[in-house]
């Protein structure tokens, strides 16, 4: 049994068993965060919008079932780490290839396991999301204190995004996907709804996009910062006047970006698969997926061009907007489940909707 | 929505008497709701027959009724209290039955009575297989396919047309006998000749066999608004193919994808939005465990105890949500009582792993088929927390208390393969450990797979604590060994006794070394949300969570699980314990590990830990909170058996001290006790030879009561009538030596009388003195209860007094005591006493209105009964006359003999009050689900010893209109009696046995008392059998006859030509 550490920016260091990528002479810096569901590491794993960050799992057994073909969210995780109380040596389901620990090698991802993970999920909790670094147990103290005060960088979205257009063909309406870092699921909600899709790199112009003739526009998922990326909010202004638009996450934020609400970083966000949003015009409430570590400022919605359509149960806060004037919505959580509730999937039926109309 | 303002007053029902299948988790659901709808300013009639409750108590309604669960006595509730809606989701099966019965039959709407949390056409949706299969296909979710038959070739018919294999069910057999699963045409030709059979109607349902899928319940609610949420989801370890209830459980599901739990969540969903439950409801599954093929297999539109386990396996509390649901409010509108912070409309997230295992009775019912199957079987259950599989499998299994701290059952060692692989496919109660021992042995997990289809994922669990079995043999008392294997739930007993040193000095060496667990909090929210609420779980990993108190600190005992002997009276006592300790300014600390009870819910206590109840989980627990001391008098004999280890380890036990425990539990030491008191007791010896039990049963004179001193495999006390029987008693029964000694006590057939004091020391208060109607020798949890004594005289209530104030006194009793006593030829003679709280106390409690556990807490901590207002001797009886009348699950199982003896075996009680004694026995009959005759056909078979009894109340039966059918030879003395009867063949002697006659179901009722020839016992075995399979009332004991025909006379009239 190889021992590795996690250190993190307070200084705190936990020891624990190695079982994902050797790390033996090199370190691993990422945001820490948690995410409570209790299913679905693979897709978490994969999810591109946990570019940079290493995700410490509440749920204590993690990859019971192995690793299978379907499940992955995006073909390269792009996540520094992983935090787990144990990690299965092998999986037992139906579907299982390879165990969580042969994955976590393959993709080269460090991971840690033997960990009070309800004790670092409190100290996120209570001191907000912090920096965190997985290192060999020899790595030095001065080096990894060194490692700590380096930035995380503001360019997860490029590193994330499809670097050319990709089509998925269908027989029914064609939507253009502004790729943020999306999930797979997303193509595939709209896919199972006969559409066509071409997924664009983020910073396509409207050009680019229109050359596709689209009927409607989706806005991915994706990773850091909305401020980082500026530029995409012109596009986006022009294009929510002339195609009904859905957004989804970071989708969700720069759609509040570009007109004229503010978002801001919350302290430790939100990442689970029980997450109560309530629709205010149906008065109903649905469970939902989420991940995200920025979120719309209430007050700033007010002056803007949009209105609150959905709020967050426990603390209020803003889960979906709409366009005053125009068919454009978004919701900051994950519609397309993968993993977690699929409560809110008529969202993009919705959306289709919107188009057809 | 806000609460419906139209409901002022709400009528909640309540389950009934504990039986197999419904048990303690109805008094906790029941509790809950209607301390729920107090909260939110509704009036709250309670109704239920069950006393030993604490949802019974005076105080948690406005107003509560003890009374039998009827519409007749549902109908008088309602036309006096005028209620304006009637809760029925909340009192299991029993509770929604009479909603149906009550809708049905006009009166709510008649009435005005609003059906809150259901309607009766979802109830039906639910319940009714047709009509529930019609409902799953109108919106697409699969349920086996399946068709009654009533030929072979109807059954052929059906597997053509679906394929093997199918699974083959005898309509109305108990526990599916004459079915099974045919693979084939030849099976299912065999197997349907068979069922047809065994079938009283002649009628077999064919289904498409799900067994071996993995099994998978689903926890929802959902509100008026159609908002719903999933509480909680849990996986059988057990395949399809255990009654849920009967399997080894764990939550969350362990082996299922983000897909698959998915794919039956959203399937959940429907289900309960087509239902449209307003209120928690459970979906059952099985899932495919090799494609996403799943089936619905069952749902219930109500709590359930699955929602209880769910309830305290997630923190979240259904029932309470459940109860304001009912009357308006919606999930959103709802606290989250646990984190106090958020709202009660999300899903827990847990971080840590429950396992739930089953508490079976085959302890007390020997000869039961231990079998599992699709009929429940436990009568308890034990949950616990880890944060490894490993740690909360192990701990649960050292919850039971059965003996057993690790996968270990001593019979298993040493088995051959062969003799394990037969154990494992046996699928008894013991297969668990049938499968580790295989393991150790060398099979194969792929093996055991092959068997039982159990998933890898739980095998390999237990591959791994056999492992660590050996790494700790290797590395011996090693800091990282040890650490390891606490990690993974390991018992200092197991650990001590593998490497061999005593195990308080691996406690000590383990302190020394910082191995020491930690506690964690139940948050409902993986630790997302700040949390205080403290119901807390030990494990072995670095931050403890428990909240610093400045307060003084008292822990209560639990009872454990529920099982026969043991029932949910000793969580009423402690729930009384915490609140009177509670209520003197103490924190009260409550350690249990029962997920259905009220003493387990987080909100009774200050602090919560849910742990097993043995001397080092316990003492982890002390070491944390150092309280002043330890209450354990209310945890039944669980509690108070822990009382001398940790007394050993320097914990001051509060109440009576433990050698005073001992000296009214040794049987030694007691005799000698009685004999310096001058106080009669049944003569009795311990023998260690058979020529010796000869000789000094002889000495005592027949009969004899017998039983071993050291039970082994739960063969236990008989009353043996000569000697003859006492010889075969020996062979048969024990194994008698110098090691194992056997205890014989001369019986006495007198009136037993039974007696709960509290004393404080110095002053004794008798709160109540009951005598039972069967004579000593039914067990008095068995017997049928009597408040106050009809039939004692005063001179010997008064001795009955008196005795007890000096024993107790010199018992140096703190707290409770209980004493049971013979009357024998005006004598009363001491049997025995229990220095603890007992089944009567809350039946006594509710009849005399001394809230009996918290003035004897109030005592334990100091405060005289005197200042509390009592005085030393007994308190007159009230005018009500109040019966306690026990109840059994004998439907339940199989092969278990029904006749009353001094082994018990109910498994619930109910109480009937009224004015006038008959009267209240009437309800006590009633309450108990005695279908009482007012005239018919006696099938009697009775003993020659009984013969001149019984006569005498056949008289009385013919004079109120009944007629007899008879064996010989009790036909023959109805006849010299001149009381007609007609004869009946013994088994096998005739086509027109007395099988056939109970079969025919022109028997109303069989008294039948138990004969010693051993021929003729086998042949009543089967009778009485028969006659629980079918429903029909069987009388053991002329004593209970007796007082079942004083209330059929009270109702009659003599039916006599003029002359």
């Amino acid at each position: 049994m190889k021992q590795i550490k996690l250190v993190l920016e307070t200084g705190e260091e936990y020891l624990g068993e190695s079982v994902g990528a050797d790390i033996d002479n090199i370190f691993s810096l990422g945001e820490l965060v948690f995410n409570t569901s209790m299913t679905g590491y693979q897709e978490i794993l994969s999810d591109p919008s946990y570019c940079d960050q290493i995700i410490v799992m509440t749920y204590p057994l993690i990859g019971n079932y192995g690793v299978n073909k379907d499940d992955f969210e995006s073909l390269a995780p792009a996540l520094k780490g992983m935090v787990m109380r144990e990690c299965a040596e092998e999986g037992s389901n139906w579907r299982n290839e390879y165990s969580l620990r042969e994955l976590l090698k393959r993709f080269k991802i460090p991971a840690i396991a033997g960990i009070d993970t309800r004790e670092l999920t409190k100290k996120i909790r209570d001191r907000g999301v912090m920096k965190a670094v997985l290192a060999p147990v020899s790595y030095p103290k001065h080096n990894i204190e060194l490692v700590l005060t380096r930035s995380l960088g503001t360019d997860q979205i490029q590193r994330v995004s499809t670097k050319s257009p990709i089509h998925f063909p269908g027989e029914g309406k064609r939507i253009v996907m502004m790729d943020f870092g999306y999930k797979k699921n997303i193509l595939s909600s709209l896919l199972r709804r006969n559409c066509d899709v071409v997924v664009v790199p983020w910073n396509s112009s409207v050009e680019v996009i229109e050359s596709f003739r689209p009927q409607g526009l989706l806005l991915s998922n994706g990773p850091g910062n909305p401020k980082d990326v500026p530029e995409v909010l012109p596009t986006i202004r022009t294009l929510q006047k002339k195609y009904p638009m859905f957004s989804i996450c970071m989708g969700h934020q720069l759609f509040a970006l570009a007109n004229g609400a503010e978002t801001e970083k919350m302290k430790f966000g939100n990442r689970g698969g029980n997450h109560p949003v309530k629709d205010l015009k149906l008065g109903k409430v649905f469970m939902s997926s989420q991940n995200h570590g920025y979120a719309v400022t209430e007050a700033s919605v007010k002056t803007s061009e949009l209105e609150v359509t959905q709020i967050n149960i426990n603390d209020k806060s803003i889960e979906g907007l709409r366009h005053k004037t125009l068919p454009a919505f978004s919701v900051q959580y994950h519609p397309e489940a993968s993993p977690g509730p699929e409560d809110t999937a008529w969202l993009f039926d919705d959306f289709l909707n919107s188009i057809r109309n | 929505m806000p609460i419906n303002k139209n409901l002022k007053k709400v009528l909640v029902i309540g389950s009934g008497p504990i039986v197999i299948g419904q048990a303690a988790e109805f008094d906790y659901s029941g509790t809950q709701a209607v301390k729920s709808l107090i909260e939110e300013g509704v009036e709250v009639v309670l109704v239920n027959s069950n006393p030993a409750t604490i949802m019974t108590d005076k105080e948690t309604a406005h107003k509560v009724y003890i009374e039998p669960l009827n519409v007749e006595f549902l109908l008088k509730i309602i036309h006096k209290e005028k209620p304006d809606g009637l809760l029925p989701t909340l009192g299991g099966q029993t509770a929604l039955n009479l909603a149906v019965k009550l809708e049905e039959e006009g009166h709510l709407k008649r009435l005005g009575v609003q059906l809150l949390g259901c309607n009766v056409d979802t109830i039906q949706k639910a319940e009714d297989r047709k009509l529930f299969k019609d409902l799953m296909k109108e919106i697409g979710e699969p349920v086996p396919d399946s068709k009654i038959v009533m030929t072979t070739q109807e059954s052929l018919e059906f597997a053509n047309k679906i394929g093997y294999p199918l699974i083959v069910r005898p309509a109305f057999t108990l526990g599916g006998t004459g079915g099974g699963i045919a693979s084939n045409e030849i099976e299912l030709i065999a197997i349907t000749n068979s069922g047809l059979a065994a079938s009283p109607i002649q009628q077999c349902l064919i289904e498409r066999s799900i067994a071996g899928f993995k099994e998978v319940e689903y926890e929802v609610i959902r509100d008026s608004n159609d908002n719903c949420i999933i509480v909680c989801n849990m996986e059988n370890i057990d395949p399809v193919g255990v009654h849920t209830g009967d399997s080894i459980v764990v939550a969350p599901s362990q082996t299922l994808s983000d897909k698959e739990y998915q794919l039956l969540r959203s399937s959940a969903l429907k289900i309960i939005r087509s239902l449209k439950i307003e209120g928690g409801c459970n979906v059952q599954y099985a899932m495919d465990p090799h494609s996403f093929q799943y089936y619905v297999i069952e749902v219930n539109p109500r709590v359930s105890r699955s929602s209880a386990l769910a309830s305290k396996a997630t923190g979240y509390p259904i029932a309470k949500i459940a109860a304001k649901i009912a009357i308006g409010l919606t999930m959103d509108e709802i606290i989250n009582p646990v984190t106090k912070k958020t709202y009660a409309c999300f899903e827990p997230a847990l971080d840590y792993v429950v396992s739930k295992i089953p508490r079976f009775p085959f302890d007390k019912f020997v000869t039961a088929n231990r079998r599992l199957g699709t009929q429940m079987k436990a009568t308890g259950e034990v949950m616990a927390l880890g944060r490894t599989y490993e740690e909360a499998l192990l701990k649960s299994v050292r919850c039971l208390e059965v003996g057993l701290f690790h996968l270990e059952l001593p019979a298993y060692k040493n088995k051959s393969l062969t003799e394990l692989t037969d154990k494992i496919l046996k699928q008894d109660d013991e297969r668990l450990f049938a499968i580790s021992e295989a393991l150790r042995a060398g099979m194969t997990s792929k093996e055991i797979n092959r068997l039982t289809k159990m998933d890898f994922f739980f095998l390999g669990k237990i591959e791994k604590i056999i492992a660590m079995e050996k790494t700790l043999l290797q590395e011996g008392k090693t800091v990282e060994a040890i650490k390891a294997a606490k990690k993974m739930g390991f018992s200092d007993i197991y650990i001590s006794k593998l490497l061999n040193i005593p195990e308080k000095d691996l406690y000590d060496w383990r302190k020394k070394n910082g191995i020491m667990p930690v506690f964690k909090m139940v948050d409902t929210c993986a630790g997302e949300f700040e949390s205080s609420t403290p119901y807390y779980y030990s494990t072995y990993e670095s931050q403890d969570e428990v909240l610093e108190s400045t307060k003084q600190k008292v822990v209560v005992l639990g009872s454990g699980p529920i099982r026969i002997g043991q029932g949910i009276e000793f969580d009423y006592a402690t729930v009384h314990a915490i609140d009177a300790i509670r209520s003197m300014g103490y924190e009260a600390i409550v350690i249990n590990n029962n997920p259905e009870t009220v003493s387990t819910d987080f909100n009774i206590s200050d602090r919560l830990y849910f742990e097993p109840l043995t001397v080092e989980d316990v003492c982890h627990v002390l070491e944390r909170e150092k309280p002043l001391g330890v209450v354990v008098q209310f945890g039944g004999q669980t509690a108070i058996n822990l009382a001398q280890g940790l007394q050993e380890r320097g914990v001051n036990i509060l109440g009576t001290s433990v050698d005073d425990i001992d000296r009214a539990e040794d049987r030694k030491r007691f005799e000698e006790l009685v004999r310096s008191l001058d106080i009669a007791q049944p003569l009795g010896c311990t023998v260690t030879s058979i020529n010796e039990a000869v000789e000094k049963s002889a000495h005592l004179g027949f009969p004899v009561i017998v039983r071993p001193s050291y039970v082994i495999g739960g063969r236990a006390m008989e009353i043996v009538y000569n000697e003859h029987e006492l010889l075969d008693y020996m062979k048969r029964a024990v194994q008698v030596n110098p090691e194992h000694p056997v205890l014989i006590d001369r019986y006495m057939i007198g009136r037993e009388i039974e007696v709960d004091a509290i004393s404080d020391g110095e002053t004794v208060f008798i709160p109540g003195i009951m005598e039972h109607i069967e004579k000593a020798g039914v067990h008095s949890g068995d017997s049928i209860a009597v408040y106050p004594p009809q039939t004692v005289s005063k001179k010997l209530l008064d001795k009955l007094s008196e005795t007890t104030l000096l024993i107790t006194k010199a018992l140096k009793i703190k707290g409770l005591i209980n004493l049971q006593y013979v009357i024998y030829q005006d004598e009363v003679y001491i049997l025995e006493v229990n220095p603890r709280a007992s089944r009567t106390v809350p039946f006594l409690s509710k009849v005399t209105g001394v809230q009996m556990a918290k003035v004897a807490t109030r005592a334990v901590m100091g405060e005289s009964l005197i200042k509390q207002g009592y005085f030393h001797g007994t308190l007159a009886p009230k005018d009500d006359i109040a019966v306690k009348a026990p109840v059994f699950s004998f439907a339940k199982l199989s092969d278990v003999e029904i006749a009353l003896g001094p082994e018990m075996k109910s498994t619930g009680e109910v109480m009937g009050k009224d004015k006038v004694f008959e009267k209240a026995l009437h309800k006590a009959f009633v309450a108990a689900g005695v279908i009482i005759p007012d005239s018919g056909t006696i099938l009697a078979t009775i003993n020659d010893v009984d013969k001149e009894d019984a006569i005498k109340l056949f008289q009385r039966f013919y004079h109120v209109g009944f007629d007899f059918v008879a064996t010989a030879g009790t036909a023959k003395l109805l006849k010299a009696r001149g009381i007609p009867v007609r004869v009946v063949d013994r088994i096998g002697e005739s086509e027109n046995d007395i099988i056939k006659e109970i079969k025919s179901g022109r028997v109303s009722l069989i008294i039948n008392t138990i004969s010693k020839s051993k021929n003729v016992e086998s042949d009543g075995f089967k009778m009485r059998r028969v006659a629980v399979e079918r429903g029909l009332l069987c009388l053991t004991s002329l004593d209970t006859t007796e007082a079942l025909l004083k209330t059929i006379e009270r109702n009659s009239y003599t039916m006599e030509p003029l002359s």
